[in-house]
């Protein structure tokens, strides 16, 4: 591993490729934002054919012609694609699979005319199909540095209006902001983002590298700012781990590798990330159905004992009253009883004196909810959402008006002052 | 000079005439509410005043300039499903835009800046709010934060486009109160709104549209029972109500 870092062949490699992933991860929030994935794919297509014309044009392989010709294309197909949609009836899904599969169509045909008329197949042009990351030479990668610097330079600088206009384009327009030029200019970032990873991860998998990284950091923050840094980041990473991984093994294909290395990071975001991930989200539910269960048994018990003034139910009476059934209203009644809000016995269910307190007060909130759902627009002042829906927070002043409301309705919870005057 | 005056405007998407020949001069210091039935070109009058959509033809001026000389005392508050509620970004963000005209190209928001932003949030009781991610707000609460977000342009003359929708009435009583304050401040709001039973109650001048203007002025002249007819016809729900006893014009 080491010797193969000490290759300046490999260091090369590297650099370019983490550039690579760095540009297009940021580059790629704002195509994911604008929800324009897909026109990424097609852009990365659309490409194909300026490589072609351009390598025809100058006769030889050199980065920057073909970039150039490359950026033509996939400018022209993208204008397409918006002029299609604007102007008539056909959809941007329609015409984004119109224009990526016509532009590599033409793409391929002047790929196999090339192929035929130069020497013996040398032109080595295939390798922007599937990318061929070990074919990066110093200048390339000194293009792709000057191309990075200028890509993030901008981004950096126009932040809050490619923020704005990612947004809300029409209040941007309203603001007096120079939104056709800053769309333009964006467009023209990601068509620039696009066309320099072709050489290394290829047309087919581009759009990959574009959106990978974006979705991964999306998963990690709710700010603007740290997701595209984060997905630089992430970007920057895949193409490190994927050159690394497949640099000391022969006949391993780098882009491919450095798409399977963010699409694994993004796996694990999906999973593992907090807030967002599927594991935090699922124990968030448990928990959710879980306090929901208790408080519906609390309640609808505490309901059978104002109803009936009995303070005993059977496991019928326990059915009846609550929705729950089966394994979960077991487990729910476990676990009442560990924390000592029913008494531990298996035939008949009674609340403890905690027990009793708090069915009381869920019982209590549950019917102040009522009430201000009732009368609403003479609650509205009430900071409800803030604390979380509990009533019972609020200062006695704000209480008293729901409290009155309660008895007029005679809805007031009944037991627990019962109780209290019997003593 | 009148907030806002268009002169026979009109637009047509794909050779459709959704707005037609719509000429009128809009108070100053008022509250007006434009009401018509759906598709009657409510939203579309609004965005071609702000040239959000292309004209067929018609001027339109604000405080006697063209608009593209007046954006600055413009504000847009536009129906609340325009945007991706998923984005990443706080309330506060996106009150601060309101502030990116001023701030300028280049430049970031600056302490004051936040300051000013969290004060408009206050006005629309949302100062809580300000750090919660946008799509962990209530429909009511983003159209508040819609309406800070306006607040905070500084604006002379408003246009929003039905705010009330969806709301919950913690948001309507924010709205209310909100477009009162702005009207004693001297500013003009221009409001599409949906509900013909609160016209007479929020709006001090009314515009009935259904393609071209079938009336505008103030409410208690032009809301009249005639010119709802003309603007609805078989198709407004109330007056049926009112053979069965009820009218809520009365
Ligand atoms: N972008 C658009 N392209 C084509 N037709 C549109 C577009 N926007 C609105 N329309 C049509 O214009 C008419 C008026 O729309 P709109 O102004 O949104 O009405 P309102 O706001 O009064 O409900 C409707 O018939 C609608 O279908
Ligand atoms: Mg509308």
């Amino acid at each position: 591993m080491l010797d193969l870092l000490a290759n300046p062949n490999t260091q090369w490699v590297l650099v370019g490729t983490m550039l690579l992933g760095i540009t297009s991860g940021v580059l790629g929030s704002f195509a994911l934002l604008r929800r324009q994935s897909l026109l990424g794919d097609a852009m990365s297509h659309a490409a194909l054919p300026g490589i072609c014309i351009a390598f025809i044009i100058v006769g030889s392989k050199e980065m920057l012609p073909l970039i150039i010709g490359a950026g033509i294309t996939a400018y022209i197909g993208t204008y397409l694609i918006q002029a299609f949609v604007k102007h008539s009836r056909i959809k941007t899904d329609t015409a984004i699979g119109l224009v990526l599969s016509v532009f590599f169509g033409i793409g391929i045909v002047l790929l196999t005319y090339i192929n035929r008329n130069a020497t013996g197949n040398q032109s080595g042009l295939n390798e922007f199909i599937f990318g061929q990351a070990a074919a990066m030479v110093r200048s390339d990668v000194n293009l792709f540095v000057i191309a990075a610097i200028a890509l993030l330079t901008i981004t950096f600088l126009l932040f809050k209006e490619l923020k704005i206009i990612t947004f809300d384009r029409e209040f941007a327009q309203g603001l007096g902001l120079p939104t056709v030029f800053i769309n333009g200019l964006l467009m023209t970032m990601i068509v620039a983002s696009v066309v320099i990873g072709l050489q290394a991860v290829g047309v087919v998998l581009m759009a990959a590298m574009l959106i990978a990284p974006a979705i991964t950091a999306k998963y990690w923050t709710d700010r603007l700012d740290v997701m595209v840094i984060l997905s630089g980041v992430v970007g920057g990473l895949s193409g490190l781990l994927g050159t690394l991984i497949s640099a000391p093994i022969s006949g391993m294909p780098t882009g491919p590798l450095i798409i399977v290395s963010s699409c694994s990071l993004f796996f694990l975001s999906l999973i593992f990330a907090p807030k967002k991930g599927l594991l935090t989200k699922a124990i968030r539910l448990m928990k959710l159905r879980r306090s929901t269960g208790d408080n519906q048994v609390m309640q609808g018990m505490y309901e059978f004992i104002e109803d009936t003034d009995r303070d005993t139910l059977s496991f019928e009476d326990l059915i009846r009253v609550q929705p729950l059934s089966g394994l979960r209203l077991q487990q729910t009644i476990k676990r009442l009883q560990k924390r000592n809000l029913l008494h531990p016995s298996s035939e008949t269910y009674q609340f403890t004196d905690k027990g009793i307190k708090a069915a009381h007060q869920i019982t209590l909130n549950q019917r102040m909810l009522q009430m201000y759902s009732m009368h609403e627009m003479q609650f509205a002042h009430l900071p409800m959402e803030k604390n979380n829906w509990d009533f019972l927070s609020l200062p006695n002043s704000e209480q008293q008006p729901l409290f009155e409301l309660l008895t007029k309705h005679e809805l007031f919870p009944s037991v627990l002052q019962e109780r209290n005057e019997d003593r | 000079m009148n907030p806002v005056s268009t002169n026979n405007i009109t637009v047509a998407y794909h050779r459709k005439p959704v707005i037609q020949n719509v000429s009128f001069e809009a108070p100053e210091g008022k509250l007006i509410g434009i009401v018509g039935p759906n598709g009657a070109g409510k939203s579309t009058l609004i965005k071609s005043i702000l040239g959000l959509v292309p004209k067929a033809s018609g001027n339109i001026s604000i405080y006697g300039k063209p608009y593209k000389k007046q954006r600055q005392i413009v504000g847009y508050v536009p129906q609340r499903g325009s945007v991706d509620w998923d984005f990443p970004t706080n309330a506060l963000d996106v009150v601060l835009m309101g502030k990116y005209g001023q701030i300028g190209l280049f430049r970031r928001p600056n302490k004051k800046d936040k300051q000013e932003a969290l004060e408009c949030l206050a006005q629309v009781g949302m100062e809580a709010f300000a750090n919660r991610q946008i799509s962990q707000l209530s429909g009511g609460q983003q159209q508040r934060v819609f309406l800070a977000r306006a607040l905070a342009q500084n604006a002379s003359v408003y246009f929003m486009d039905e705010p009330f929708v969806g709301v919950d009435a913690a948001t309507e009583k924010a709205i209310i109160q909100l477009l009162t304050d702005l009207k004693s401040k001297g500013k003009t709001v221009l409001v599409v709104h949906h509900d013909l039973q609160t016209v007479k109650d929020y709006f001090d001048w009314v515009m009935l549209l259904n393609i071209r203007k079938i009336a505008f002025g103030p409410t208690e002249d032009v809301f009249t029972q005639d010119n709802l007819q003309k603007t609805y016809g078989g198709r407004l729900a109330f007056l049926d109500q009112e053979s069965n006893g009820v009218n809520p014009l009365a």
